[in-house]
């Protein structure tokens, strides 16, 4: 009755229906007389609707406002150049720094807005972070009292981002001095002795409203946005990667405010 | 730009759930899926003539990929979310995840190699060329893999104990 012999292959494409309707028939007439494999192909068969169903629901769910597409087009359309910039840079890291300083003398013209604020966090990270004596001036004990310092100097209600989820438990804080007046830095601890520091500050004109984007320098890596006019930095020794959820974890807590 | 959101607007949701199959944690899933959508968007002109479902997948995966090889390398490892609500969502019953909680959890326990064939193929419903395409491998060797991915999940379902390895499936055929 079979023309051709029924192969592995032609099993798998019969649970995964994708046989043309003649061949299927020759497959099912063949599993008639043989039990032992159909009761195989009956199992694989099952694993398939129980993925499919138990995998479902997560389609269902809506969409966050990070994965609307409209949105996406909109801020790579109004923000070109620093979608550039921030994919040169990411590609420059990628092959491994040597080219990226070629570029240093473009990129480096007097920074602004995200920019300066990203070298801003990565400085303070690099000096207080490694600090084992004292990386904080406020403890997470007195964290009431900390916000309340920082909102007073920075003129802006700040609130310091839990990042328990995440598994990185705040430390503590101080005020540091950029050039573009006092900042805040929060500093984090993920009980292994990785710090992430978090740090915001009033933006001057430049950038009071700016879309999430690296800001890795060297081995430190970062994200820098902007919101109604309070900019926001994460940096870290992290893979940029492992660093995007937090930074957006940060953004999404600090719009609560 | 109309054309786009057209084609890849309706995809999004399938995006999501195989990367939330594959890394397992719903910020990091979710984050891979904004990668690829910001590179499908500035890419959009170049995806050739191939499916518009394929083309998008092989973005996603190849980028679920480097960081799985990045993680590994510098001994990192994205964490798994201990509660079901990372894989399922609020809109899952509890009886829902208690049922499926253990497909996934077997599923887990299988090869990059074989998960991702397993869920292209039979969650996903691309055909075996389009997930050749995204696996970059011939379509023979999706077939060995996707056999394999099954006679393995089939072992951990039935809970066969032993052959945390390679497992030499059983062939009836062939």
């Amino acid at each position: 009755m079979n023309h051709r012999p029924i192969t592995e292959d032609d099993l798998h494409a019969y649970v995964d229906g994708a046989l043309e309707p003649e061949r299927r028939t020759e497959v099912a007439a063949y599993l008639d007389e043989h039990p032992d494999v159909a009761k195989r192909i009956g199992a694989f068969t099952d694993q398939r609707e129980a993925l499919r169903a138990a995998l479902a629901p997560i389609a269902d769910e809506p969409l966050p406002a990070e994965l609307i597409l409209s949105r996406i087009i909109e801020q790579r359309a109004r923000r070109p150049s620093m979608v550039r910039w921030a994919m040169a840079a990411m590609l420059f890291l990628s092959i491994g720094g040597l080219g990226g300083w070629t570029m240093r003398g473009e990129l480096q013209t007097s920074p602004e807005g995200l920019v300066a604020l990203a070298q801003e966090a990565n400085a303070s990270y690099n000096v207080y972070a490694p600090d084992r004596v004292r990386p904080v001036e406020v403890r997470a004990s007195d964290s009431a009292e900390l916000v309340q310092w920082v909102s007073d100097r920075l003129h802006h209600q700040v609130k310091v981002p839990d990042l328990a989820t995440s598994g990185y438990r705040l430390m503590g804080g101080r005020l540091v001095a950029t050039q573009h007046g006092p900042a805040a830095m929060f500093m984090y601890d993920d009980d292994h002795g990785s710090r992430l520091v978090v740090m915001t500050r009033p933006m001057s004109s430049v950038d009071q409203n700016a879309p999430m984007t690296p800001q890795s320098q060297g081995d430190v890596a970062g994200f820098a946005w902007a919101d109604d006019g309070l900019g926001y930095s994460l940096v870290g020794h992290a893979a940029p990667e492992a660093l995007r959820p937090i930074a957006n974890e940060v953004r999404k807590q600090a719009r609560q405010i | 730009m109309k054309d786009m959101l057209l084609q890849v607007e309706p995809l999004i949701p399938a995006l999501r759930r195989y990367a939330r199959a594959l890394v397992r944690n719903r910020a990091a899933a979710d984050d891979l899926v904004q990668d690829c959508l910001e590179r499908a968007v500035s890419r959009w002109q170049q995806r050739g003539d191939g499916s518009v479902r394929a083309w998008l997948f092989a973005i996603l995966h190849n980028l679920a990929v480097d960081q799985f090889r990045k993680n590994a390398a510098r001994g990192r490892h994205v964490t798994i979310d201990e509660t079901s609500e990372g894989h399922f969502g609020e809109a899952a019953s509890q009886e829902h995840r208690v049922m499926y909680q253990d497909v996934l959890n077997k599923l887990a326990k299988l090869p990059e190699e074989q998960r991702t064939v397993l869920l292209l193929v039979a969650v996903e419903d691309l055909s075996y060329a389009d997930a050749a395409k995204v696996l970059r491998v011939p379509v023979g060797t999706v077939m060995s893999r996707l056999s394999r991915a099954r006679e393995r999940l089939q072992q951990e379902i039935e809970g066969v104990t032993g052959t945390s390895g390679n497992v030499v499936p059983l062939r009836s055929m062939k």
